[in-house]
């Protein structure tokens, strides 16, 4: 997986500093209130129209455990509860804090933590059963987190 | 995530993820009737009320396979491998029957207790542990490769003298501690996605996921035949799988964890009863 993300982690590491060199905030550095995060990990505003990507199977694969009706992909999952209106029911900040890390917001959630690079019990590079043999990368760009929490805050009831 | 995938491109081949009737009952050739959902084993109290087959969750189609032996696919193996218990092998010049004779005899029960303690091995073992030690210091043969056909085969060939019979692992005395390790494993949240087998297997069984109805990850159908790569595969190749869709790094096939987790696993299915080989998609 190209991850531009990479470059400027190694780079944000080099200098020590807590935003990117592009002023990405990184995955270890974002401020969580109560399972929310306030500030845009970018500072670019995300992108509705790259939602229904992050959604699908080569995204965050969130249509695997939820449905949501403004995107058409067959067979959405149970797991998780219709995203349905999920505009009105959280703000942004509760959104983002939601994607980057559900387990903030709901402890022990079976919902993966999407922003985030450590902590994990034998994990491997994507679905090679391969130990990585570098830091991981955060499953979703911080840029595809914003575009994601963009289009949720169009899903209004 | 890649076998989700597979299974939403197989359903929409077939036009639509086709669920189950969950209230069908199993019956075998027409006269073995097999248990699909008992109550649950007293250590599962607080986890499971009910134990079901993993039959029970999916479609018509898959589950009517299983009723038939002559339409079963893993029945073929079966005999493949009953050739193969007949064959000699190894410098000792012997066969499993030279010492097993008709596994119909010798191999009955075997499966629903397994694993179990050995205690000649001073460890917990699975059948193909077995097998190989058979293979390796009573025949002088090569062992076969845990996952590999030769095993699978032979495993159901075993399996399949103990069909209909009630599992009845143990999970107390020398097992013990082996039996802990395998729960720990079982609750333990693997990969980059942060998933146990309870996560998917006991908190959400009878949900989809994308197209995949979830069962209770039960074994005792295994080996089981699947569809989708139209041979019998083994627990611990299923394990396999399960850990790898976390984006985890699995244990080793035939290895102590796996050992652990298969006896864990069998534990939770005490009271079903032996059906492989199974179908499955
Ligand atoms: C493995 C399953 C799984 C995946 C994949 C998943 N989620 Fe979730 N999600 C859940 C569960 C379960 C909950 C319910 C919260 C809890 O754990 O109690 C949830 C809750 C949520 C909520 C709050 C629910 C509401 O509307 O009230 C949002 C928003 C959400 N998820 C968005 C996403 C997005 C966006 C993705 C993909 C980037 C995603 N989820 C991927 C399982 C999942
Ligand atoms: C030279 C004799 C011999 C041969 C050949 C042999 N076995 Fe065994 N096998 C044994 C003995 C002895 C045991 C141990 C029985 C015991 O401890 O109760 C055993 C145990 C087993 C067990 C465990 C049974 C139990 O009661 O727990 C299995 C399964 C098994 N053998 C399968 C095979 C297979 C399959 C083959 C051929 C690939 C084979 N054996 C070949 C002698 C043999
Ligand atoms: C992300 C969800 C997920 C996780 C986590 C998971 N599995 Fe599975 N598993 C599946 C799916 C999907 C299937 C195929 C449908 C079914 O039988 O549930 C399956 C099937 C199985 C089966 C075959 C059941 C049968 O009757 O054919 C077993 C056994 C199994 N899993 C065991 C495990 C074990 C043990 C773990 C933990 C190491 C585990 N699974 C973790 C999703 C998961």
């Amino acid at each position: 997986m190209r991850n531009p993300l990479t470059l400027a982690a190694v780079l944000a590491a080099l200098c020590g500093s807590a935003a990117l060199a592009d002023g990405t905030v990184a995955p270890g550095d974002v401020k969580y209130e109560d399972g929310a995060v306030a500030v845009s990990l970018t500072g670019t505003p995300g992108d509705p129209a790259n939602g229904p990507a992050v959604i699908d199977r080569k995204g965050g694969n969130c249509i695997a455990c939820h449905q949501i009706s403004a995107v058409n992909l067959p067979f959405p999952g149970e797991i998780g509860p219709p995203l349905d209106g999920a505009g009105s029911r959280w703000t942004e900040a509760e959104l983002r804090g939601i994607v980057a890390n559900a387990k903030m917001m709901f402890p022990d959630s079976m919902m993966p933590s999407f922003y985030k690079t450590e902590g994990y019990i034998r994990p491997g590079v994507a679905y090679t059963s391969k130990p990585p043999e570098g830091p991981l990368d955060p499953l979703l760009s911080a840029q595809q987190i914003e575009d994601v929490v963009a289009f949720l805050m169009t899903l209004k009831d | 995530m890649k076998r989700l995938h597979m299974a939403l491109l197989a359903a929409l081949v077939s036009a639509s993820p086709v669920l189950a009737d969950e209230e069908a009952e199993l019956v075998i050739n027409g006269d073995l009737h097999i248990v699909t959902r008992a109550p649950a084993a007293p250590h599962l109290e607080g986890h499971l009320d009910e134990v079901i087959s993993g039959w029970v969750f999916r479609s018509d189609e898959t589950q009517a396979l299983q009723m038939d032996d002559f339409d079963n696919p893993g029945m073929v193996f079966v005999d493949r491998a009953m050739e193969v218990w007949n064959t000699v092998d190894g410098s000792e010049g012997k066969s499993c029957a030279s010492c097993h004779n008709d596994p119909a005899e010798s191999m009955k029960g075997i499966r629903a207790v397994y694993p179990k303690w050995v205690e000649s091995a001073k460890e917990v073992r699975g059948i193909p542990a077995q097998v190989n030690d058979c293979r390796e210091n009573r025949m002088g043969a090569k062992p076969w490769k845990y996952e590999g056909n030769e095993m699978a085969e032979m495993e159901a060939l075993i399996t399949l003298q103990s069909r209909g019979m009630t599992v009845d692992v143990a999970i107390d005395g020398p097992a013990q501690s082996t039996w802990e390790r395998g729960k720990e494993i079982y609750y333990t949240r693997y990969g980059q996605l942060e998933l146990s087998c309870a996560n998917c297997h006991e908190n959400n069984f009878g949900n989809m996921i994308r197209a995949d109805h979830l069962s209770q990850g039960q074994i005792n159908g295994f080996p089981a035949y699947r569809l989708k790569n139209t041979k019998l595969n083994t627990v611990h190749d299923r394990f396999k799988g399960c850990v790898r869709d976390t984006r985890g790094v699995p244990f080793k096939p035939g290895g102590a964890e796996f050992t652990a987790l298969e006896l864990y696993v069998a534990s939770r299915g005490n009271g079903l009863m032996i059906e492989g080989p199974s179908v499955r998609n």
